[in-house]
């Protein structure tokens, strides 16, 4: 299998995954009863009327949550060459990904003290 | 990859193409801005696609995880977060006809840059390597090649990781 | 040539039949494709059997034992009624992404099956970057969720999904990092090349910690007990699905069963060396058998976690990712890594990489070092919740409160 082969399977993979799934969905939508109505289809919440607006603004500790994975997601995208070609490296390839890891700690160790991963 | 020949890789290009330009004017057609970051991801994905047609699977691989697995959750994160921004319906965008101009001058140059050879001859790729991922694992820790942006990189992160918990924090 | 291998040499058992070349290529993967997407999918029927054949066993239960045989076909009946189930669609929704949503869930999962090798010579593609490639398209699945929860224009959902996601993309970082050892112990990121390197030693052995924190994060990914904070009956009433109903509810819990399976293939591929086993390589059905054995293996302890462990709180659960598993991630790749320089140095290194005395001496040092790690991290540990528990105590004798026992 070459190079592109081996990308096709991936690419009708991406294609036939969605399919599998919708299938039952469709077939569902094909044998199970339809008859909508205004309280059926009423939001359910705890039983009471909902109040107000749905798309409220949230908290931000989500945000500073998403912010610090991003920081780290990227840090990922580094190390994994790193640690691919780590069998090839000497001293030197260890003290430069361990700076690298290090100096990325200190930002955890600040967010740490900060108090910025507590849940508040 | 000639146009008379009808290869794999064009129909690819061009399934990519489509799909990361498609997203890209869902993006700015789009009104609900939730939908708008759902059209984001479907353009990023299709950028995905090309690193694979230029063997750059890394990258592929990097963008999906990046772009669509951190930053299109950070964008429907933001735009939730904000206040009444998921409502949004009027236009209140009063300098369009500037960026306008700014995206249609970008783009003739950028065709131009391609089409016309005004930056020496078109050139044939000079070498035949095909660099793998390992050897980008050695290059970024080469004392001769990369290991200054690469640790340069981890203090960027660093201080972007600070500035983001001094801002989002704000009163302390 | 043989028509034996159905996955990954179909093509030239077409080509030798007389088929044109491409048609040939593009039938062989079209039906490499079904055949590994639909194997999780079908799998997933009987793991519901089993999931709550053992949940029941575990809570002094018989569980399903009515429709067939010890109730084997319980599952099918499920999926009957299922079927007949009404589909209703919350008035506000956003009708595209709310229909959207669970199939794109039940694709993030299944899409990780096309790098998994199954025998020595079956793997839907062996990818270069496949370690890279599940991480990211298992990410897919949590925009699946707070896509889902937005869609269906209901403040518990939304509210649910923000949890859910915080813990999704919080535990994703030590389950990468986790992921950085055997990618360095193996020197490759394709799971191919990761099973070949454990022929001499599985990396469970070399590297428990690194399993240790792969196997809790990915449980928390799949978002099960105890981490099912998604799920919390009593605050959110069902979480970012509530409004689902019918066979699109369905799907993100067989997103969910599905997910549970995948990583437990996905630590036997990684820690527990894949289809690695005596005769394997001349009987690759054997090599099957033998990850099948060990997924069951890793999903029967997930299983066991998930009915034996209460459900823990917000805050504890991201203080464990952020303040336990993060820095603990951390410091076993600098040790891994540290080792591993150390070993290269004194020539502990085996000559023959798959010979298994060979293997004895580094796999000794790195065990030693793990064992070390886990007991520093241990003492740690409690001496910290030491602390905790005499300021509870303080504070309470301030306020006159009775000293109490934990559980209060």
């Amino acid at each position: 299998m070459n190079v592109l082969n081996e990308w096709a399977f991936i690419g009708v993979f991406f294609l036939i995954a969605p399919l599998l799934p919708a299938l039952p969905i469709v077939l569902g939508g094909v044998f199970s009863p339809s008859k909508p109505n205004a309280i059926k289809q009423s939001t359910y919440e705890c039983g009471v009327e909902t109040v107000g607006n749905t798309w409220v603004q949230f908290k931000v500790q989500y945000y500073i949550y998403g912010l610090i994975f991003l920081i780290f997601d990227v840090e990922m995208v580094f190390l994994f060459p790193w640690a691919l070609a780590y069998g090839q490296l000497d001293w030197f390839g260890f003290f430069a990904g361990f700076l690298f890891i290090f100096l990325l700690t200190d930002a955890l160790v600040y967010a740490w003290r900060k108090d910025a991963l507590e849940w508040t | 990859m000639s146009l008379g020949n009808f290869t794999p890789e064009a129909f690819a290009f061009g399934f990519f193409t489509l799909i990361t330009l498609g997203g890209a004017f869902g993006v700015v057609l789009n009104k609900n801005l939730v939908r708008g970051a759902v059209w984001l991801v479907v353009s990023l994905f299709g950028v995905a696609g090309f690193f694979v047609i230029l063997s750059a699977p890394f990258l592929a691989a990097v963008q999906v995880l990046v772009y669509i697995g951190a930053i299109g959750i950070l964008f429907t994160f933001a735009v939730m977060l904000t206040r009444s921004m998921t409502n949004l319906t009027e236009r209140f965008n009063s300098q369009w006809w500037l960026g306008g101009l700014v995206a249609v001058f970008l783009f003739l140059f950028m065709v131009i840059a391609v089409i016309v050879p005004v930056f020496g001859e078109m050139t044939e790729p000079t070498s035949d390597m095909v660099a793998t991922t390992v050897d980008l694992g050695i290059a970024l820790v080469d004392g001769n090649q990369y290991v200054l942006p690469f640790e340069v990189a981890s203090l960027l992160l660093t201080a972007a990781m600070i500035g983001e918990i001094v801002i989002a924090r704000g009163d302390d | 040539m043989e028509c034996s291998n159905i996955i990954s040499t179909f093509e030239p058992c077409l080509v030798s039949a007389g088929w044109n070349a491409d048609i040939a290529a593009l039938v062989a993967i079209l039906l490499g494709v079904v055949l590994v997407a639909s194997f999780p999918l079908l799998v997933a029927i009987l793991l519901i059997w089993i999931e709550r054949k053992f949940a029941a066993r575990i809570q002094d239960r018989i569980g399903p034992n009515r429709v067939g045989p010890f109730g084997l076909l319980q599952p099918f009946a499920d999926v009957v009624k299922l079927l007949g189930k009404e589909d209703i669609t919350p008035a506000g929704a956003d009708k595209v992404i709310y229909n959207m949503s669970p199939v794109v869930s039940v694709m993030a999962v299944l899409l990780i099956w096309a790098v998994i090798p199954f025998t020595p010579v079956n793997v839907g593609v062996d990818l270069e970057i496949g370690a890279l490639y599940f991480i990211a398209v298992g990410s897919i699945g949590t925009l699946a969720v707070i896509l889902a929860a937005w869609s269906s224009n209901n403040k518990y959902a939304l509210l649910g999904a923000f949890r859910v996601v915080a813990q999704l993309i919080s535990y994703e970082i030590p389950l990468a990092l986790a992921l950085l050892i055997p990618v360095m112990l193996a020197g490759s990121m394709s799971l191919v090349g990761i099973v070949d390197a454990q022929a001499g030693m599985w990396y469970v052995f070399m590297a428990p910690v690194a399993a240790f924190i792969f196997f809790i994060s990915s449980q928390a990914e799949t978002g099960r007990g105890p981490f099912d904070l998604l799920e919390a009956e009593s605050e959110l009433v069902a979480g970012f699905n509530i409004e689902y109903s019918g066979m699109k509810f369905a799907m993100f819990f067989a997103g969910e069963f599905m997910h549970v399976f995948t990583n437990g293939v996905l630590l036997a591929v990684l820690f527990t060396g894949g289809w690695q086993g005596p005769g394997a390589h001349s009987l690759p059905v054997l090599g099957f058998v033998y990850l099948m054995l060990k997924t069951g293996f890793w999903f029967s302890i997930s299983l066991l976690m998930r009915n034996a462990l209460p459900r823990v709180r917000i805050d504890q659960l991201m203080a464990f990712n952020w303040k336990f598993l993060v820095p603990l991630s951390v410091v076993n790749v600098l040790m891994i890594s540290f080792l591993l320089k150390v070993i290269q140095e004194i020539g502990l290194a085996p000559d023959d990489p798959v010979n298994f005395v060979q293997n004895i001496p580094q796999t000794l040092v790195l065990l030693l070092g793990n064992v070390a790690l886990f007991a520093g991290v241990m003492t740690i540990l409690r001496n910290q919740t030491r602390q905790e528990r005499l300021r509870e105590e303080a504070r309470r004798a301030e306020f006159g409160l009775a000293p109490t026992l934990a559980g209060d």
